[in-house]
């Protein structure tokens, strides 16, 4: 009764918007073994990577990877705990801030975890975008045409990376960025 | 402003005495670290021993790490500068890297945020800080003390910062933190206020409760607005389909169903007042038939004529007179007594003021949701960065099936090509000759187009003129069907026509193909509906001078809409499944029909100006509207899922939705109201049937009623006065019409200022970078100076010792300084 009142406060300021945070635990609980359903058990339990990578909302994203590990408090960041599970959720609904978005968004792309998107970050960016196999990927010179005008139009302060202030600064002035929900 | 320039200058100036100068610099800021301290101690020693001459910053050529005078940065792999590990240290824990990883410098942000939204002020002014280091002042700390106690002190600052503010703006502030669940849960337990602290003072503790009451209130509202807000959300229909659709084909074609909801929202607004104050009204109290009434045969459903035209549904059946009214014409001159419970209703009165509110608040909505729109979808500046914009935003997170995703995946691909290829051919100027060309061919193909739609409009002219001259008895009423059907025709095949045409001119961008596209379909379907509109009131009127023209128009338009619904079925049904069916088995291609997101859009906007221009004539059109919305719905879901793929070219969802609305706005809804406007202000309505059928104008009831009003006593005086002076007068019409230019004017020149700052303010930001690169440099040359200087040292040392240690007498060893660089 306690664990599920925790689980009901959440609802205050995780902005799962049409999603409540019982409904979320639902989703939690089944990917659990079935011997560990309870509610004490899950609001401990941790679920590994590759369970959360089967949800079918993660499974054809090719962001997944890093999603995971972004949101994922464990010291080696492979596997996540139901209040890890909800701050997902969160992030990725309808209702959070643009402000959040961004800010995780970022996060999400910065694949060496610097602090900073620079050419190796947004080289791995585009090849997740284009695809996965070798013949999907753009050419050496298209990666380098396109990176070099990605920083000529955000990199506001010339130092040859793209830090969270200046991504902020490019987001907002897409209206798109919406799609940045699940 | 920027303060480094002054960091050489006060090396320079006092170099014996760093730490003892008067005013406040960088060395005395506790906070700074240890060994950027002794950094600055160490090149402070160095210029002062080398005498180092002021060096002039000579101007960047724009490379990473080429920098000043000397170029001893090692250049990496791809010009990239390689610095030594001292130096990546102090680079990873700069502010603008931190902010996105540590919780401290979040903590710290969104203390500052919090300290400006509680105080109304910003920060105190960094004039007044004289040259302290800004870091401390905003509190980031570095990452190389990873010190959790600092941590803790602003942690400790937030959360009293945090007790401040109300209950409301706390929550909303901790929603906004971009911190894990267990911290703002933590957060929030610490900053809840401690209970019984105001009990003392009397007044306080009176406050602190209203504030309270009020934020309870606040917080249940919220909570019941959520909880509706999801019920809503659940009960709505189509949520589970829109889901799916945008799953499967992404946001684009998704907005196409959401313009289809938004329509049927418009008409679910229009239809309740009509039934209520019109149609209601009327069938309670049914006028005496005229004359026998028709059979009803199943003809009726498509021509709207027969057995409908002396129902409800249009205008004739209206009747001219007060309804209910209490007294009969008395019969013997006596007095009559009001019944009890009867209420006068004038008929014509109802049906025009009914029709101008409703149409007045359909505008207001849709003006209203066009600037909201308009609001989410542009942004200053927003045309330049697309490849950035691209890259960072078009993925779509809500497309779930994998086949969709390689999908996304090809779309992405094609797009960035696209826009890389664009940017090529941009850089590379065509020349003369073939800018030349390219104008002819589009002006070769605009004129075809053109010259398509004039032939189209000359057709429809014709016809019509020949449906004037062969009247139509009552048994052969299926050749009124005729002028629709050519109508419904020439808009059906005119696009195919368009596309083919296109196909000869290539442009630059491909959204700008779309763009043109939507423009000539839209040309043709107004200039087409415009011929008609001068044909129902310019022509119809007059050759139908003793019978009811109103019916007629309505019933027209009656056939228009329903020929243009079996058209659009027809359409659905050749274009999507019988193409896929033909490629897959004829042409043996994979690929099924992309769905033609701007021809179905323009469709939708067709059939809702139909029902505007024709509600005057016949109350029951936004009915027939929602049912052919609903059943439309349906069957664009069955044929999108069975048959069609989301389309290939870059569509901005937002803007396209933007699009749509104000082009429902413009030429759609303007249309209608100028045509409506005409119909009641200049056209003599029919003097057998409808509700003003013994007046001059329909508006005419209108100022019958302000003069009755005038004539019937003092009180009421304001509102024919108002009528007189507000409406009749054309003075405040040019006034308000001058206020609207003038707000217009103000907000360019507002953007136009706004544009500047931005200019002005990158060339800043660009500046500061400058300065930091510089800084990193020197950085870069210190620490190398000082390895250089330590290994020199090491074997000097080594050397001394191995000297010693041979055992050969030297006589006083001399201490050899190595410490000076090359």
């Amino acid at each position: 009764e306690g664990g599920m009142g925790t689980v009901k406060q959440s609802d205050d300021f995780t902005l799962t918007g049409s999603l409540p945070s019982a409904r979320a635990h639902r989703r939690f609980c089944e990917l659990l073994p079935q011997e560990h359903r309870s509610v004490e058990e899950s609001l401990q339990a941790r679920v590994s990577l590759e369970q959360i990578l089967s949800l079918p909302e993660l499974k054809a994203n090719p962001f997944k990877e890093r999603i995971c590990k972004v949101f994922s408090t464990s010291p080696s960041r492979d596997s996540l705990s139901f209040e890890d599970f909800l701050d997902l959720l969160s992030v990725f609904s309808d209702t959070a801030t643009p402000d959040i978005k961004s800010h995780y968004a970022f996060r999400i792309f910065d694949f060496d975890d610097d602090g900073t998107l620079n050419r190796e970050d947004l080289s791995q960016l585009v090849n997740c975008l284009t695809g996965e196999s070798e013949d999907t990927r753009l050419s050496a010179s298209e990666m380098k045409q396109l990176i070099d005008n990605i920083l000529e139009e955000s990199d506001i302060d010339r130092d040859g990376t793209i830090n969270l202030s200046e991504f902020q600064h490019v987001i907002s002035r897409s209206p798109d960025f919406a799609s940045f929900t699940v | 402003m920027s303060q480094s320039p002054a960091f050489v200058l006060n090396v320079l100036e006092t170099p014996e005495d760093p730490e003892g100068s008067q005013e406040p610099s960088p060395y005395d800021e506790s906070e700074v670290h240890d060994s950027f301290h002794q950094l600055i101690q160490e090149q402070s020693r160095w210029v002062a021993e080398e005498g180092l001459e002021l060096q002039q910053r000579q101007p960047e050529t724009g490379a990473l790490g080429a920098s000043g005078s000397d170029h001893e940065t090692m250049l990496g792999p791809e010009g990239a500068p390689v610095y030594s590990m001292a130096t990546l240290r102090i680079l990873a824990s700069m502010p603008s890297r931190t902010i996105g990883r540590s919780r401290g410098a979040i903590i710290s942000q969104y203390y500052s945020r919090t300290v400006k939204l509680r105080r109304r002020a910003g920060r105190p002014q960094l004039r007044d800080m004289g040259r302290s280091a800004r870091p401390s002042l905003r509190l980031y700390d570095l990452e190389l003390d990873s010190a959790v106690l600092e941590e803790e002190e602003k942690r400790g600052l937030l959360v009293k910062e945090l007790q401040g503010l109300t209950a409301a703006q706390r929550d909303h502030m901790l929603r906004g933190m971009p911190l894990s669940l267990a911290e703002k849960r933590g957060l929030r337990e610490e900053s809840r206020p401690p209970r019984g602290k105001h009990r003392a003072q009397w007044h306080r503790g009176l406050l602190s409760c209203c504030d309270q009451l009020r934020d309870s209130c606040v917080l249940a509202s919220h909570n019941l607005g959520l909880a509706l807000l999801s019920g809503l959300q659940a009960l709505m229909p189509w949520h589970y389909a829109l889901k799916r659709i945008g799953g499967r084909f992404g946001s684009s074609v998704l907005s196409y169903f959401l313009f289809l909801k938004t329509l049927l929202a418009f008409n679910t607004l229009l239809l309740p007042p009509l039934l209520a104050f019109i149609v209601g009204v009327q069938a309670a109290f049914p006028p005496a038939p005229t004359g026998p009434v028709p059979a009803f045969t199943g003809l009726e459903l498509l021509t709207g004529g027969g057995y409908f035209t002396h129902s409800v549904m249009y205008y004739g059946y209206y009747s001219n007179a007060t309804l209910n009214q209490p007294c009969a014409s008395p019969l013997d001159g006596s007095q009559c007594t009001p019944e009890a419970g009867s209420l006068p209703y004038s008929m014509p009165l109802a049906y025009l003021f009914t029709l101008g509110a409703a149409f007045f608040i359909t505008c207001i909505t849709l003006v209203y949701s066009m600037s909201r729109s308009f609001g989410e979808s542009y942004r200053v500046g927003s045309t330049s960065g697309v490849h950035a914009i691209t890259v960072f935003c078009s993925w779509d997170y809500k497309v779930t099936q994998r086949w969709a995703t390689r999908l996304q995946h090809d779309n992405i691909r094609t797009q960035l090509k696209e826009l890389l290829a664009e940017w090529q051919s941009r850089q590379h100027r065509r020349s003369a000759c073939g800018q030349l060309r390219r104008v002819a061919v589009l002006g070769l193909v605009w004129l075809l187009c053109l010259g398509t739609t004039l032939g189209c409009t000359l057709a429809v002219y014709t016809f019509s003129e020949l449906m004037i001259k062969s009247p139509v008895s009552a048994e052969r009423e299926a050749v009124l069907l005729l002028l629709p059907l050519v109508v419904c025709l020439l808009n059906l095949g005119g696009p195919y026509l368009f596309r083919i045409l296109a196909a000869l001119e290539r442009h630059d961008s491909p959204v700008l193909e779309v763009y043109v596209a939507i423009c000539r379909n839209l040309i043709l379907k107004m200039v087409t509906l415009g011929i008609l509109c001068y044909h129902w009131l310019g022509r119809r009127v007059g050759t139908l001078k003793d019978q009811c023209w109103e019916n007629f128009v309505g019933q027209e338009l009656y056939r228009l809409m329903v020929m243009d619904f079996i058209f659009t079925l027809l359409d659905t049904l050749l274009g999507e499944l019988v193409w896929r069916l033909f490629s897959e088995k004829q042409l043996k291609r994979k690929g099924k029909p992309e769905f033609d997101i701007a021809g179905n859009v323009l469709e939708l906007i067709y059939g809702q100006t139909l029902t505007w221009l024709g509600v005057l004539f016949s109350p029951l059109l936004p009915a027939m509207q929602i049912i052919k919305l609903l059943l439309l719905f349906y069957i664009k879901k069955a044929s999108l899922m069975a048959n069609c793929q989301a389309p290939r070219r870059p569509w901005k969802a937002s803007h396209m939705s933007t699009v749509f609305i104000s082009l429902l706005c413009f030429p759609s809804f303007l249309g209608a109201a100028v045509f409506l406007c005409y119909a009641v202000w200049q056209v003599k309505p029919s003097s057998t049937c409808g509700p003003f059928r013994t007046l001059d104008t329909m508006y005419e009831a209108g100022k019958v009623w302000v003069r009755r009003l005038e004539k019937a006593g003092p009180r009421v005086s304001w509102l024919p006065w108002i009528h007189r002076y507000l409406v009749e007068d054309t003075f405040p019409i040019y006034l308000v019409s001058a206020l609207l230019l003038a707000v217009i004017y103000l907000n360019i020149q507002v953007v136009k200022g706004q544009r500047k700052v931005i200019c002005l303010l990158k060339e800043q930001i660009s500046n500061e970078g400058e300065d930091k690169i510089f800084l990193i440099n020197k950085l870069q040359r210190v620490y190398e100076r000082k390895e250089r200087s330590r290994s020199s040292r090491e074997a000097g040392q080594s050397q001394e010792l191995s000297v010693l240690t041979s055992g050969a007498n030297l006589g006083p060893v001399f201490s050899v300084k190595c410490g000076r660089g090359p």
